[in-house]
């Protein structure tokens, strides 16, 4: 018993002093617990706040929509519409097979077009939004509405999307909207932040240029979604802001007029304010639809414009070098009398053709124009003449002329990255470039426009619009308001030396377009209210073999390749200029009877516009 | 002589034994209980479902289990110890032979009524079988070659069993179960020393035999970023769970980790996850003390018994509560590797709400009658 009780207080003693230990080792075990509570709870409690928002919050973009263009006078050449869609949830939808077959009888949809959407079906999870159709018609549409009671699933959506009312007239000049693709996404910041599926980002154009601009910022919507992705709640939804509208400096009548002149035609047409630079129509032909692009252009639509001789996709008024032919001849004379080379008395006589260094010049005239000075060689465009003006002149200076009038250089600077710089060539040029010294041959030539020398429309229209205005230096732009932001500091500032060689220059072209023997004379217009001056040219394609000459075919028995291009430039009225325009046709033939008639229309057509547009200006004043 | 004539006056009435209760362990119960079924309710997203339908019948029927168990003397619990072992036993042994097998383990036995996982009972069964081996040795036989091997024997037995279900977390409780008993009992400690150290020579070997999934889970405790999604994905979303819920926590059905499904088997294992991120740093100290307050009347009502066997089951029950509280918590909280380990009473889970109702059942009969001694 003894025995057995001690045994006991021993094991007792051993347990008790054990539950100590245990007892004490809990109680820091369990402080250790409690503090890493702490630690994950309180301290560090807004890094885990921050996760968890991640976990369960989702952002979904939706595309913005994009800023207009619109005309001088608020019309609207781009600008956006209710497109018509229907979209799919899967997992909504109880029989996918039944609904998904309902709907291709409906929409009448093809096999391939049937096949791609279920290419797409596949492609999404079940809760993502499946578009059946991006674009369909009112019919189409209401009879989907009307079937809906056994379309469960199916949503009929209105979302915007950009339009051109005025399809193939602005192509050229703004552009168009397609997909946003890898490329742009990377070229563009704004792109990249705005990004959804399906974004329509501009491609060419003005559309292109300012981007940045126009394509404003997404509506956002905010989901709590679970683990899997579903959106379970809406918590927030945050409206974008639509993409700034650009006003521009063009006239809606006039740039469909220079479309209809144009139509069946290769070239382009510029009009230009010779004060302010503001162009008031930029034409280039053919055109095409740009609605074709905006929900991508099918294969076939694609074909026949990549594949049109006339070359629809380059934009003739940016992109055209041409050669200038006789529109050039005001320039060359300008620097001849410049640099003292000539004066109003100086005659040459013409023989129809001159030999020079071994080589035979034709003038256009077989016969020749006979003792011809400055006013008679413009007015006639008498090539001997300004083969000799040219000869005296030297390439070096008139080149330097033909810059200061802008040609050679960038007309918008920045606005397009398609456009040309045309060439305006020099001896140094030649050496730099090809390497060979300058024959005085290519001097005569390009006197008359042919050989290196080459210019876009817009180059033209910019030199005519600065010599229409006393030779003063202006900067063209489009986009209304631009030109007071960023003034240059040369803007206006005199190109001639001597204003009396300008007065000269206007008035021998307005002998060229108004007097008997000129060569636009039968496109005159006599109401001095609407009368012009201007020079037309005729640029060869090609060199004209001896037995071409002989030949002297009509303009219809050339292939079209061959046929010369038609220029025109001009400014009017001839008292009080206000505008000036180039017209090219390519392979029009002469540029008196091809060119010349469609400035006619167009300056009717310009001077009427101009009181509108001048009131238009008076109205702006009268609201401030 | 004394000690005699309390053992023939020692039959209690029934109001007596009613007397005898601790009712601050009950009351603590039933309060975990309720914040259980709470939770479960929030897991169904705040809907009376499947889980907190299934959790409150278990709970009214394992509670009153737990009052019958407690009115029984603590006699009869001692005369069954190995019994109950042995019962157990063989339930492991069948469901080895014919368990259903449940993502990737063979760990439950249907036994029509019920399905049973006899692992989770295991936990306190064992503890019941050693403190009855121990109740009787002599304090110098308590470190024979003899009583370590038999007493060794008896742990590593049913683990093994565990092990091949496999069910690691389940088999490594069962044998700190046993081993808090070998300690209480007063094996050498220098014994526990050993163990230890030799346990941290022979990691690296035992890292070598464990399974890909197992060595994936140390891995992934170790760094839960290297496969965030994957492996690392239940520890990371149970800690922003937790840290998100700050020190009030997001309220009551208002955890976005667990309703929005982040939160994986939010109803089991990291049910405490949940109830940390709707009630935050004050819920999950509260919820802490409440436990601790369970332990420490059980060690309570073990220092008050008079019997050896009531005092070392109390104290290793005690023990064994308190590891599988930490164990699970620190593997929520990511302290330690992904192990499969309920939090007793909260998690969802038959059987270990039964093994656990036991030993509180065990535990209060040993209050009820701590004047009652056992030869």
């Amino acid at each position: 018993m003894i025995n057995s009780s001690s045994d006991n207080v021993k094991k007792l003693n051993s347990i008790n002093r054990r539950m100590f230990i245990t007892g004490s080792l809990k109680f820091f075990i369990m402080i250790g617990i409690i503090s890493r509570l702490f630690f994950l709870q309180v301290k560090e409690n807004k890094k885990y706040l921050t996760l968890s928002d991640k976990n369960r919050i989702r952002e979904w973009k939706l595309a913005p929509v994009r800023g207009e263009f619109h005309d001088y006078f608020g019309n609207v050449i781009a600008g956006n519409f209710e497109a018509y869609q229907l979209h799919v949830i899967p997992e909504q939808v109880d029989d996918f097979r039944y609904v998904i077959y309902r709907i291709k009888d409906l929409l009448e949809l093809s096999d391939k077009e049937f096949k791609k959407v279920i290419k797409k079906k596949n492609e999404i999870k079940s809760w993502e939004t499946l578009i059946v159709s991006d674009n369909l018609s009112w019919q189409k549409f209401s009879k989907i509405n009307n079937h809906l009671y056994d379309l469960n699933g199916v949503k009929p959506v209105i979302s915007i999307s950009r339009n051109y009312p005025y399809k193939e007239n602005f192509t050229h000049l703004l552009g168009y909207v397609s997909q946003a693709n890898q490329n742009d996404i990377e070229r563009t910041d704004s792109i990249k932040k705005n990004f959804v599926p399906g974004l329509k980002v501009g491609k060419v154009g003005l559309e292109k240029t300012f981007e940045e601009k126009l394509i404003g910022t997404n509506d956002i919507e905010r989901y709590e979604v679970n683990a899997y992705g579903r959106r379970i709640n809406q918590l927030e939804f945050q409206k974008g802001k639509k993409g700034k509208t650009l006003r521009l400096t063009v006239d809606t009548e006039v740039q469909k007029l220079a479309n209809d002149l144009l139509k069946e035609k290769a070239g382009s047409i510029c009009v230009m304010d010779i004060y302010t630079g503001a162009v008031i129509a930029m034409h280039s032909s053919p055109s095409f639809d740009p609605n074709l692009f905006v929900f991508g252009i099918s294969k076939d639509d694609w074909q026949l414009i990549r594949n049109d001789p006339m070359k629809p996709l380059v934009n003739k008024t940016l992109q055209g070098n041409y050669s200038p032919g006789s529109t050039i001849k005001p320039i060359v004379a300008l620097s001849a009398l410049e640099n003292g080379i000539i004066n109003t008395n100086f005659t040459v006589k013409c023989t129809g053709k001159t030999e020079m260094y071994d080589q035979t010049y034709h003038c256009w005239k077989k016969k020749g124009h006979g003792f011809v000075s400055l006013r008679n060689a413009m007015k006639q465009s008498c090539d001997t003449y300004f083969y000799e003006i040219a000869r005296k002149l030297g390439v070096d200076k008139l080149s330097e002329t033909a810059k200061k009038f802008g040609l050679g250089e960038k007309v918008f600077r920045d606005l397009f990255d398609i456009e040309k710089k045309g060439l305006i060539p020099n001896t140094q040029w030649k050496k730099n470039a090809l390497g060979k010294g300058w024959l005085l041959g290519e001097t005569i030539i390009t006197g008359i426009g042919q050989g290196y020398i080459q210019t876009t429309p817009i180059q033209l229209c910019l030199m005519t619009a600065q010599i229409a205005n006393g030779g003063y230096k202006i900067y063209p732009h489009i986009v209304a308001g631009d030109e007071a932001k960023n003034k240059p500091d040369d803007y206006y500032t005199p190109l001639y030396e001597n204003s009396k060689n300008m007065r000269i220059i206007k008035d021998a072209m307005f002998g060229s377009t108004n007097e008997v023997m000129g060569t636009s004379y039968r496109s005159r217009i006599d109401d001095p209210e609407y009368q012009f001056a201007g020079k037309t040219g005729t640029a060869q394609v090609k060199k004209i073999t001896e037995r071409e000459r002989e030949l002297d075919l009509k303009t219809f028995e050339i292939p079209y390749e061959q046929r010369d291009h038609a220029l025109y430039i001009a400014f009017g009225p001839y008292k009080n200029p206000r505008y000036a325009l180039s017209v090219i046709v390519e392979h029009g033939g002469n540029g008196s009877t091809t060119a010349a008639p469609m400035a006619t229309k167009l300056f009717k057509l310009i001077i009427d516009r101009h009181k509108i547009r001048e009131a238009m200006n008076d109205k702006k004043y009268l609201e401030i | 002589m004394y000690q005699h004539t309390r053992l023939t006056t020692n039959r209690l009435g029934f109001f007596q034994k009613f007397r005898n209760f601790d009712y601050i362990l009950l009351f603590c119960i039933l309060i975990l209980g309720f914040i259980s079924l709470a939770t479960m309710y929030s897991t169904d997203g705040g809907e009376v479902l499947f889980h907190t339908r299934s959790h409150f019948v278990k709970l009214i029927v394992f509670t009153f289990m737990m009052l019958i168990i407690s009115f029984i003397n603590i006699k009869f619990w001692f005369s069954i110890g190995y019994l109950t072992y042995l019962a157990v036993i063989g339930l492991l042994i069948a469901t080895y032979l014919f368990g259903i097998t449940s993502s990737g383990s063979q760990r439950w036995i249907n036994l029509y009524f019920i399905n049973l996982q006899p692992s989770e009972l295991m936990k306190v069964f064992i503890i019941l079988c050693l403190a009855k081996y121990f109740h009787r040795m002599k304090i110098e036989n308590v470190n024979s070659i003899y009583t370590i091997l038999t007493s060794l024997i008896i742990i590593v037995l049913p683990m093994g069993l565990v092990i091949v279900q496999p069910d690691l977390g389940t088999s490594v409780l069962i044998g700190i179960s046993g081993i808090a008993v070998l300690w209480f009992a007063g094996i050498n400690h220098k014994y526990f020393i050993y163990t230890v150290l030799g346990f941290v020579i022979s990691l690296p070997f035992i890292i070598a035999f464990l399974k890909p999934y197992q060595k994936l889970r140390v891995l992934t405790f170790l760094n839960p970023d290297r496969d965030p999604l994957g492996a690392g994905y239940q520890i990371i979303q149970s800690k922003i769970a937790v840290g998100s819920g700050g020190i009030f926590g997001k309220g009551f059905l208002k955890g976005t980790q667990s309703y929005l499904e982040f939160l994986p088997e939010k109803h089991t294992d990291f049910i405490f996850t949940l109830f940390s991120e709707e009630f935050g740093f004050v819920g999950s100290a509260l919820l802490l003390v409440i436990y601790a307050i369970i332990i420490y009347r059980i060690i309570a009502i073990g220092a008050s018994c008079r019997s050896y066997f009531a005092k070392i089951f109390c104290y290793s029950f005690g023990v064994a509560i308190f590891v599988f509280i930490t164990i699970n918590m620190s593997m929520v909280l990511g302290l330690l590797p992904i192990v499969g380990s309920p939090l007793p009473i909260m998690s969802y889970g038959g059987s270990s709400m039964l093994a656990t109702m036991i030993g509180f059942g065990i535990v209060m009969s040993a209050r009820v009658h701590n004047q009652q001694i056992i030869a």
